[in-house]
C-alpha cells in the first residue's frame, strides 16, 4: 500500500461527515424517543458473540454475511453481528426471561461480509423493533404501524406497504405434494416471478399441481389479489384462506389508520420464507429501489434459547434512511466567546449552553465561521452582540 | 402515488434489439425517432411515460437492479452468469433463440482429470462441470472461443451456439446442451411496487405481442 491509497475505505463502508451525521443522530434520537413513548424499551447488544447465538435459525443468508473470528480466550467462533434481531431475541428469550409481552427496540451499526443490495452499505446502522410473547394479528398490526411511524418520522412520504403472508406458499406448496428438487427450483422461479422457468420447473408435475402453483406468481397487486385467492385456493388450498383472511384484516386496520399509504399485496412474496411464520411486509417509497425497512413475524426463534416465543418485529438501516433526506446545512447562528479566564464569563456561557445555544471558542484565531454573534464584555457584564462579518 | 415518474425500460443493442423492436411495435411502443441512425442515447416512445435506452446486455441487469431502469430486456445468458437476484423475470419473449452448449474440436475424448475450458460464461461453466462431477479450470475470455482449443489454451468451450457454422469451420462440434437461452423481460422489483399499473399494462401488451408472434 503506497502512502497515495491510505485514505481509502474497505468498499461498502463509509463514514458519515458533520451535515449528514447531523441528520442521522437526530433521526435516531426521533426514533428511539418514539418508540420509548409507544413502550419499546432499549437494549444495547455487543458488537461480537459466538456465532452458535448470532446464527440461529434466521438462514443461511445470515451465515455468510457475517464476519468470524476466533475468540482467543475461548477457542470458539465469534462472529460480529450481522443483524441485530437475534441478538434481541436472545435477550427476550434468555437474559430477560419473561413470560408477558416483552417490547424491546435497538440502535447499532452491524458489518456484511457483502453488501445485501447492489451498491448497497457493508456498514449499515441497523434500527428496529420487536415485540415478543404475542402471537395476535394485533401485534403484527402495531409493528406495521410503528414502520410506518418511522418513515414518516424521517420525512418520508408516499410508502407503498408491501404485505404477505408465508402461510399462503406453505398451504399451497403442502397440497401440490413436489419433491425436495421440485420445491427448490420452484422456491427459487417463484422469487423471480418468472413464469418460463416455473413451468419448465413444474413440467413433469401433476397437471393440478402446477396450475396451482403458477397461479401464485401473478397473485400480487391490490384488493382483488386476495379476492382470486380465495377463489382459487377455496378448494384445493383451504389452509391457505386463513392466511389470506388475515392479510386483509391487517390491510383493513392500517387502510383506516393511514389512508395515505398504499397497500401492496404480494402473496408469493418469499423474503425470508425459512424462519417467518406468519404476515411479512416491507415498505417501499418510489424511486428507491430497494425495501427502506421489512420485517415479519417469526415464532419459534427463541427456542435454541429455551424458550421459544411469540415474536415480530421490523429493522431498517438509518444510513439508507438518512441518504433520502437533505443534509443539515452546516448551520450559522453559533456565540463565539473570547479565551479570558473570567469566572463572569464562563457562568455567562455555561447559562447560554444550557438554554441551547452553541458557544464557540475562538482561541487565539478568528471567530469560527459558523457564529453570527459575539460575547463582549460591557461594563463589567458580558454580553451577546451581532458579529460584524 | 408518483404516477407522473417516466418508466424506463432498457433494451439489449445487437441482435436482440433487431428482434426486440418488432415486438415492441406489435405491442404498441414504437421509438419516435430511429434508434439506428440518431446518436441520442434516450429515446421516446409512442406509449405514453414509457422511455428507451439501448445499452450492452451485461448492463442491462445492473441498469434494472439498481431502478437506474424500471424494465430490461436481456437474453438468458447473462441472467443465468450474473445472477437474477433481485429482479422480476415475468416474460420469455421467445426471441433470440439460441442454445447454450459446450463445444470441442471434433473426435477429442476426455483424457485426464481436468479440463480447461474457455468461455465468456465462467459462472454457468463453473456450476455446469461441478454438476457433472467434472473438475474444470476455467479460463475466462472475451470473444473468438473457437480459438482457445485450436492454440491449446483450452480443451473444451462453453459458448452460444446458434446455427453451428462457425464451430464447423472451426473443426468443432456441439457437445452437450447446457441451457436454452431466449430473450426475458426483466423488472426492477420495487418498481413493481410503485408502478404496479403501469408496469403491469407494459408486460401484459408485450405479453400478448409475444403470443401473437407465437401464433404468427
Amino acid at each position: 500500500m503506497t502512502s497515495v491509497d491510505r485514505w481509502q475505505l474497505p468498499d461498502g463502508v463509509e463514514e458519515v461527515l458533520p451535515a449528514q451525521a447531523a441528520v442521522a443522530e437526530r433521526l435516531r434520537r426521533q426514533l428511539l424517543d418514539m418508540y420509548r413513548s409507544w413502550g419499546y424499551q432499549l437494549v444495547i447488544p455487543p458488537l461480537v458473540e459466538f456465532t452458535e447465538s448470532l446464527l440461529i435459525g434466521l438462514g443461511a443468508d445470515l451465515d455468510l454475511l457475517t464476519f468470524k473470528m476466533t475468540d482467543q480466550l475461548s477457542g470458539r467462533t465469534l462472529g460480529v453481528r450481522a443483524d441485530i434481531t437475534p441478538q434481541v431475541a436472545r435477550i427476550d428469550a434468555h437474559s430477560l426471561g419473561q413470560s408477558g409481552v416483552t417490547r424491546l427496540c435497538y440502535a447499532g451499526s452491524t458489518l456484511h461480509t457483502r453488501p445485501k443490495t447492489p451498491a448497497g452499505s457493508r456498514s449499515p446502522i441497523q434500527l428496529g423493533a420487536e415485540l415478543y410473547g404475542d402471537s395476535s394479528l394485533a401485534a403484527d398490526v402495531e409493528i406495521i404501524r410503528l414502520m410506518l411511524a418511522t418513515l414518516e418520522t424521517a420525512g418520508l412520504d408516499h410508502i407503498t406497504l408491501d404485505l404477505g403472508h408465508v402461510g399462503v406458499y406453505g398451504a399451497v406448496l403442502a397440497a401440490a405434494g413436489l419433491d425436495d428438487e421440485q420445491e427448490q427450483t420452484v422456491f427459487d422461479a417463484l422469487q423471480r416471478k418468472s413464469l418460463p422457468d416455473l413451468e419448465q420447473a413444474l413440467a413433469d408435475a401433476d397437471p393440478r399441481a402446477r396450475e396451482l402453483i403458477v397461479s401464485l406468481v401473478d397473485l400480487n397487486g391490490d384488493d382483488s389479489v386476495l379476492s382470486a385467492a380465495r377463489e382459487l385456493f377455496a378448494e384445493r388450498a383451504p389452509d391457505a384462506l386463513a392466511a389470506i383472511d388475515a392479510l386483509q384484516d391487517v390491510a383493513t386496520d392500517i387502510r383506516r389508520q393511514r389512508p395515505g399509504v398504499a397497500i401492496y399485496f404480494d402473496l408469493a412474496e418469499l423474503r425470508g420464507y425459512h424462519y417467518h411464520t406468519g404476515i411479512v411486509f416491507a415498505a417501499y417509497v418510489p424511486g428507491h429501489g430497494q425495501a427502506l425497512a421489512n420485517g415479519g413475524r417469526y415464532n419459534d426463534v427463541g427456542g435454541v434459547f429455551g424458550r421459544a416465543r411469540p415474536a415480530t418485529g421490523f429493522a431498517t438501516d438509518l444510513k439508507a434512511l438518512m441518504a433520502l433526506l437533505p443534509a443539515e446545512e452546516t448551520g450559522r447562528g453559533a456565540i463565539s466567546m473570547p479565551d479570558i479566564d473570567d469566572p463572569a464569563l464562563q457562568d455567562r456561557v455555561d447559562a447560554l449552553r444550557a438554554a441551547g445555544e452553541v458557544v464557540i471558542n475562538c482561541l487565539s484565531a478568528a471567530p469560527d465561521p459558523r457564529c453570527d454573534r459575539q460575547l463582549v464584555e460591557r461594563d463589567g457584564d458580558w454580553v451577546v452582540q451581532p458579529l460584524n462579518t | 402515488m408518483s404516477i407522473d415518474k417516466p418508466l424506463t425500460l432498457a433494451l439489449t443493442k445487437g441482435r436482440i434489439l433487431k428482434e426486440t423492436l418488432p415486438l415492441l411495435a406489435r405491442a404498441g411502443i414504437e421509438p419516435l425517432e430511429d434508434l439506428a441512425t440518431s446518436r441520442k442515447l434516450v429515446f421516446e416512445t409512442s406509449h405514453p411515460g414509457l422511455r428507451l435506452v439501448v445499452i450492452r446486455g451485461t448492463d442491462v441487469p445492473t441498469y434494472v437492479r439498481h431502478g437506474a431502469a424500471d424494465l430490461g430486456v436481456v437474453g438468458k445468458d447473462i441472467l443465468l452468469e450474473h445472477g437474477a437476484e433481485g429482479l422480476y423475470e415475468p416474460l420469455d419473449l421467445n426471441i433470440a433463440r439460441c442454445r447454450l452448449m459446450t463445444a470441442a474440436p471434433v473426435g477429442w475424448r476426455p483424457g485426464g482429470a481436468r479440463v480447461r475450458v474457455a468461455t465468456k460464461f465462467a459462472n454457468i461453466a463453473r456450476q455446469y462441470f461441478a454438476r457433472q462431477g467434472v473438475h474444470a479450470d476455467v479460463i475466462k475470455l472475451y470473444g473468438a472461443m473457437e480459438l482457445a482449443p485450436m492454440m491449446d489454451l483450452a480443451d473444451l468451450i462453453v459458448d452460444i451456439v446458434d446455427t453451428g457454422n462457425t464451430l464447423r469451420a472451426n473443426g468443432m462440434e456441439p457437445l452437450e446442451e447446457i441451457a436454452a437461452i431466449s430473450s426475458r423481460l426483466v423488472v426492477n422489483k420495487a418498481a413493481m411496487r410503485a408502478s404496479h399499473g403501469a408496469i403491469q399494462t407494459i408486460v401484459d401488451r408485450v405479453g400478448a405481442a409475444v403470443a401473437a408472434a407465437g401464433e404468427a
